[in-house]
């Protein structure tokens, strides 16, 4: 059997609303993989954390509260301070696409908007994870 | 550095890939725990099991803010089930224990089951090595208090914490027959709720059946409103007291070894005889054959034992 893929996913920022995580997480799920849902409101330092203490090959994060654009840099920050540099970091939520190149040069692989079908995001994964 | 040494030195992630290795059932992980066993053996590990639902998660949050105070150090794994469909699973446990993440004395695992024979045990045993040799003071190990492997794990921890909640009716009857005998404390969580009183009377009328030498303490407490945590801290405490005291142990761990060592066998025979006989597939057809009634489950098996002799 070949070993599932790990991904955890977070909900950083202080919006109390995780549907898009748990969609995106049952989605992950179903795909054969194993997901560690860490809920609501974490730090980038509790995700990053997290991350390593859970060994995971990929860290989804969704964002709906705006503040994308300094809670997503900062985890891949951590990381790198962490001297991590096997995880991919990737962000789904209400994102504006001039948002997009800009968190794409500070690190985080791929920026997923509302409307992306699920299976984009798993084959993404599948595609982009270390191993 | 190597990973073994890495492990020694204290890193987390020395611990977290180790983890994974073993889960994988990877040779380098083996050999250094093969290196490290001398190491471990010092951490009290405690198995927490009960209903999905009950508050094992909440309750080991609270028992490891309240150890973390008299600064011991902890690991944790926390196993859910995976899917026997799709293979994959959704492990939550860690949304109750947010605040520890970035706690440098705790280290927190989510393991799925995976479904593999003896798979599990196999790696919630070889993750216990680990964070032993690593350091921590306990050990908790989280399981649904459903599944045969997963009530075998919280077995095979030094002090078994069952976790019951008040209204479980009918279900406790089932509940009751196989489990209650494997708990060394228990705790009624959600005792905020009508009922809690009526579910741990229940609960000590079952014990009065049990002929044991020591009676399980029953322990109330409100995991959300950190109630009760000092008190079965003190009951676990004592339990582990009273296994140094009597004797018991190292009875105890002579048992889980021996267990621990056949198991191995039987997950080591096992793949040999599935590689030897080119995999599954072998199995696979003879099994068809069995179903169609051309041939017995006997002389099938007998079969796939010839192919390794
Ligand atoms: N009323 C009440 N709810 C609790 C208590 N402890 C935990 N819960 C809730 O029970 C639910 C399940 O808790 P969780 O720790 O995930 O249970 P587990 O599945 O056994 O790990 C959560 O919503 C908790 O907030 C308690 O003492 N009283
Ligand atoms: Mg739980």
């Amino acid at each position: 059997m070949d070993r599932p893929i790990r991904v955890l996913v977070a909900k950083p920022g202080l919006d109390g609303h995780d549907r898009g995580a748990k969609v995106i997480a049952r989605a992950l799920r179903d795909a054969g993989m194993e997901v560690i849902y860490t809920g609501l409101r974490q730090t980038p330092e509790q995700i990053v954390s997290a991350a390593i203490q859970e060994d995971v090959e990929c860290i989804a994060m969704s964002i709906l509260s705006g503040a994308h654009n300094t809670l997503l840099p900062k985890v891949v920050e951590i990381l790198q301070k962490e001297g991590v540099d096997d995880i991919l970091v990737l962000g789904g939520g209400v994102i504006p696409d001039e948002d997009i190149p800009f968190l794409k040069e500070k690190g985080i692989k791929e920026i997923f908007t509302p409307g992306t079908p699920t299976s984009k995001t798993i084959e993404f994964i599948r595609n982009n994870i270390k191993r | 550095m190597d990973l073994g040494a890495r492990l020694l030195n204290g890193e987390k992630r020395a611990v977290a890939r180790l983890i994974t290795m073993i889960e994988n059932n990877e040779k380098e992980a083996v050999n250094i725990l093969k290196k490290y066993y001398n190491k471990t053996g010092k951490a009290h590990v405690i198995g927490i099991t009960g209903p999905p639902g009950a508050g094992k998660s909440t309750l080991t949050d609270k028992l490891i803010k309240q150890l973390r105070k008299e600064g011991k150090t902890i690991g944790v794994i926390a196993i859910d089930p995976t899917s026997p469909f799709t293979g994959g699973s959704i492990l939550g446990d860690r949304v109750r224990m947010n605040e520890l993440s970035t706690d440098p004395g705790v280290f927190i695992r989510s393991m799925g089951t995976r479904g593999q024979l003896g798979g599990l045990s196999k790696a919630t045993q070889g993750a216990v090595k680990i964070l032993d040799i690593y350091g921590v003071d306990y050990i908790f190990i989280e399981t649904v208090g459903v599944g045969q492997s997963e009530v075998d794990i919280a077995k095979n921890a030094d002090t078994t914490l069952m976790v019951m909640v008040p209204g479980l009716g009918d279900d406790i009857q089932a509940i009751k027959a196989g489990i209650m005998e494997i708990g060394d404390v228990f705790a009624i969580n959600k005792a905020d709720r009508d009922g809690a009183k009526r579910t741990a009377t229940e609960i000590e009328i079952m014990l009065d059946f049990n002929k044991t030498d020591r009676r399980p303490p029953v322990q109330k407490v409100i995991a959300i409103e950190n109630k009760g945590i000092d008190e079965l801290i003190v009951h676990i405490k004592e339990h582990m007291n009273y296994l140094k005291e009597t004797g018991q142990l190292h009875k105890k761990r002579i048992k889980n070894s021996k267990l621990e060592i056949v198991d191995l066998i039987q997950q080591k025979m096992m793949n040999m005889i599935l590689d030897r006989s080119s995999k599954e597939e072998i199995v696979d057809k003879l099994a068809k054959d069995v179903a169609l009634r051309k041939l017995d489950p006997y002389s099938a098996g007998e079969k796939i034992l010839e192919e390794i002799k």
